[in-house]
């Protein structure tokens, strides 16, 4: 894992990106663009598409307007499948999560990243083990100790659906360490969060956007970040810690690294003209303080991907995702 | 009274006159999106959304709330004049509502649908203001068994009572549970019932399904009984809405119960669609008129009517403070204010209380608003009855249609809306209730997940669902309320000291 170089050359591309975001483009939209998100309405992968349709329309990056279509059914697969229906279709763009990888393998339906062409890498969530504030537990390691003593009776993971990020996470944690969690599947990070303040469940791995408000309202605890580095974000958010004090589970002994790719992928057979007007539209996104700003707000990781580089680390997370799902037992038979 | 002071900082920060603008154009908007059904709350809030970036966060959650008041007022007009639920939620207003209107009662109805839905707000906003702290606790109780056990009560509550044999109703239940297995499984991940269709993969939709069962079967069994509406002869006066409203105290017990109802099940949160369903069949239960209910009752439409309003307003109250929305609608409006800039949470009503108390003072303002709108408007929308059946019945098949592609954007809908329509139709003909029906559909997903988290987490055991008192009582009144009369018949019998036993069923 050489995420750093890959941050320092996305970095670079950034800069060169918005010396030369006024170019010329040769292909244009010459109608409404369908944005699909393979999500219900509320979620993650949707509050970042109406984020960036806002965006588009307020800063005028776009002539023809950007529609937000939900296509939530069977994980997303419904979106993937219109996708894939869709080759050649331009004014076609979705917006990914794990389930890119995850509902294919678990559900079985017929359908890979790479009957879509890849436009860029808009940012990577993050993901936190998070505990109640009231339980004793100040680090992961204490944590999962516990777990180990206590086992599955006493022990709930709760996340978002099933056989997806959430749970690859808990059995990545369960295969490392030998602990065993009662994973509790809900339909929504919200919902997670809220269970877990409640006391329903005893940890979660919610993204940092789905858990800070009661973080910051002192309900939940962050014991570690599931990245290879720690969040640079050194602005205190709650209690006088921020997110940069959140330990890498690494640094924690567990050697877990998680991320959730939000990119951006066209219909098969795009030209390459019409991939790199995606790719200028979102490069001008970015330098927007609006996209900034919410950024910052969710604790992304803002590394940014287009091209090749993209297509080979899309590539690389399918083998990663198909691996993980294999040895938790969660591929479709 | 420190609730009373904020309050009032509230209406000041309303008194920017753009502010009530935006109230009355979202409040008309509103109407409009809860009239055509199919295009529901959240879909008419998610698409407005991106217009409020460039608006102050008040201005814009002011207009966005204000959408949502007015759908919820707009969804009762189609489900009484044409039997047609515009929002999910009105669906248990159709029972009374379009049997008054075809008793000429359209604007009895209509008035009586928009005064409870008005009370409902008032109660659930008045909660809002002085007890949002306490309530928001109330809500983190809710784990999966107490989730289950409020589905369940639902169920019950409204189960066991119809005229319809039982055999009957367990039947159409069990259709609209099989019909909401088909999709992905959250539990396991897994696909059920699709059989390699991507077209199934969404599963059958609540909405789509409603909308054919009511409106198009009706549309079926008019033209069968010759073409003609039956309510022609709505007339429509402020004297109808007075009438109404001198009426209001007899169904004081109905609409307080129906607000407690909506209040309780926006908070935890159940949402308004069942908030309505349950109180409805509270209202069935323990009303005088409760058997004739289904006739033609102004109650009947007080009591769904009351708890959906009160539920979507309630549902407010978990988002903000929870950042859990209470519905489809507000986890939209949640999306909103992450995008604004704001981060729901317990620290929401210390950081940003021009915010939280120009909303909240909205809501008071907005349903004022809205009441005024909805009435003023009822002699327009009674008079599309007296428009000739053979006009207005391919427009409202249109509007069907319509309403049936919006919903997930996909052509098959159509024809799904038409397969049930069909089946709506026989239903009547052969004398089986819809309602279970469409309430398996609505909450049987959910309450299928519910009890399956909570068996995950009890590792198997049902003892969880008597395992702390809030959880026990509300399983224990449940399963009261589903054998009440098979229980009451035995005491009746008893009483009477003759030999047989209620038989059967």
């Amino acid at each position: 894992m050489n995420r750093s170089r890959i941050a320092a050359a996305a970095a670079a591309l950034l800069v060169t990106g918005l010396a030369g975001a006024t170019s010329a483009v040769a292909w244009e939209p010459t109608k409404a663009v369908e944005f699909i998100v393979p999500a219900g309405t509320g979620g993650g992968a949707d509050q970042m598409a109406r984020v960036l349709q806002g965006i588009i329309q307020k800063h005028e990056l776009m002539k023809q307007p950007l529609v937000v279509i939900n296509k939530a059914g069977g994980a997303g697969a419904e979106g993937f499948l219109d996708m894939k229906g869709s080759a050649g279709n331009p004014h076609k763009i979705v917006i990914t999560l794990s389930n890119l990888f995850t509902t294919p393998l678990a559900t079985g339906v017929p359908f890979k990243w790479d009957e879509m062409t890849p436009v860029a890498m808009l940012a990577l969530d993050e993901f936190v083990l998070w505990v109640n504030a009231k339980s004793p537990y100040k680090t992961a390691k204490e944590y999962v100790d516990a777990v180990k003593d206590g086992g599955a009776a006493k022990f709930q993971m709760g996340g978002t659906g099933s056989k997806q990020e959430d749970q690859i996470i808990t059995a990545a944690i369960e295969q490392q360490t030998g602990a065993k969690f009662t994973y509790v599947p809900y339909k929504g990070g919200g919902d997670v969060a809220a269970q877990l303040v409640g006391g329903h469940v005893t940890s979660s791995v919610n993204n940092p956007i789905e858990a800070v408000s009661q973080w910051r309202g002192g309900e939940l605890r962050p014991l570690c970040v599931f990245d290879n580095q720690r969040i640079p974000l050194k602005e205190p958010v709650a209690d006088g810690k921020s997110w940069n004090d959140i330990p890498t589970c690494k640094e924690s002994g567990l050697d877990i690294e998680y991320l959730m790719l939000r990119g951006i992928f066209m219909p098969a057979k795009a030209t390459a003209d019409q991939v790199s007007f995606y790719v200028e539209l979102f490069k001008k996104v970015r330098a927007t303080p609006d996209w900034q700003d919410f950024m910052a707000k969710g604790a992304f990781n803002t590394t940014f991907l287009a091209g090749e580089e993209y297509r080979a680390w899309v590539a690389k997370e399918a083998d990663r995702h198909r691996a993980l799902m294999e040895k938790a037992g969660f591929l479709a038979k | 009274m420190d609730a009373l002071f904020s309050l009032i900082h509230g209406f000041g920060v309303l008194a920017d006159p753009m502010n009530i603008v935006y109230m009355f154009v979202g409040i008309f908007l509103g109407v409009l999106i809860g009239v055509l059904p199919g295009l529901g709350g959240a879909n008419g809030v998610a698409i407005l959304l991106p217009l409020t970036f460039s608006m102050s966060p008040t201005s814009a959650i002011i207009m966005l709330s204000s959408i949502y008041w007015g759908a919820l007022f707009g969804g009762a007009i189609t489900s009484i004049l044409f039997n047609i639920p515009g929002e999910p939620w009105s669906v248990a207003t159709t029972f009374d509502g379009y049997p008054l209107a075809q008793q000429g009662r359209a604007g009895e109805a209509l008035a009586a649908a928009f005064t409870g839905s008005f009370l409902g707000a008032f109660f659930s906003t008045l909660l809002l203001t002085f007890l949002a702290p306490l309530v928001a606790k109330f809500a983190l109780q809710f784990g999966p068994p107490e989730f289950f056990a409020v589905y369940l009560l639902t169920f019950c509550a409204f189960v066991g009572m119809g005229k319809e044999p039982a055999y009957k109703v367990i039947a159409a239940m069990m259709l609209g549970f099989a019909l909401a297995a088909v999709g992905l499984d959250t539990v396991t991940g897994q696909l059920r019932m699709t059989f390699g269709s991507t077209e199934l993969l969404r599963g059958f939709d609540f909405l789509v399904a409603v909308i054919g069962l009511f409106g198009v079967g009706e549309i079926l069994l008019t033209m069968e009984e010759g073409l003609a509406f039956k309510g022609r002869s709505a007339r429509i006066d402020l004297r109808v809405v007075l009438k109404v409203w001198k009426d209001m105290p007899k169904y004081a017990w109905t609409a307080l119960r129906g607000a407690i109802v909506g209040a309780w099940m926006g908070i935890t949160p159940g949402g308004a669609t069942p908030a309505s369903f349950m109180s409805y069949g509270l209202a069935k239960r323990f009303s005088k008129n409760g058997h004739k209910f289904g006739t033609g009752e102004v109650e009947g439409v007080i009591a769904p009517e009351t708890a959906a309003h009160s539920a979507g307003t309630a549902a407010l109250l978990p988002m903000l403070t929870l950042g859990i929305p209470g519905s489809p609608t507000a986890a939209v409006l949640l999306g909103g204010l992450l995008i604004w800039g704001l981060q729901p949470g317990p620290l929401l009503f210390v950081e940003q209380k021009d915010f939280v108390w120009g909303l909240i003072a909205s809501i008071y303002l907005g349903n004022i608003a809205g009441l005024i709108v909805v009435l003023s408007t009822v002699p327009l929308f009674a008079a599309i009855l007296r428009i000739p059946f053979s006009i207005i019945a391919p427009i409202i098949l249109v509007i069907c249609a319509v309403g049936a592609y919006t919903v997930h954007n996909a052509l098959l809908d159509i024809a799904v809306m038409l397969v049930f329509g069909v089946l709506g139709y026989l239903f009547k003909k052969l004398q089986y209730p819809l309602a279970p029906l469409v309430l398996a559909l609505v909450l049987g997903d959910m309450a299928e997940s519910s009890f399956r988290q909570a068996m995950l987490v009890s590792q198997g055991s049902l003892s969880v669902f008597w395992s702390n008192p809030l959880v026990g009582s509300i399983v224990t009144l449940a399963l009261l309320m589903l054998v009440w009369p098979l229980l009451s018949a035995a005491m009746a019998s008893l009483k009477r000291g003759t030999p047989r036993v209620a038989s059967g069923e």
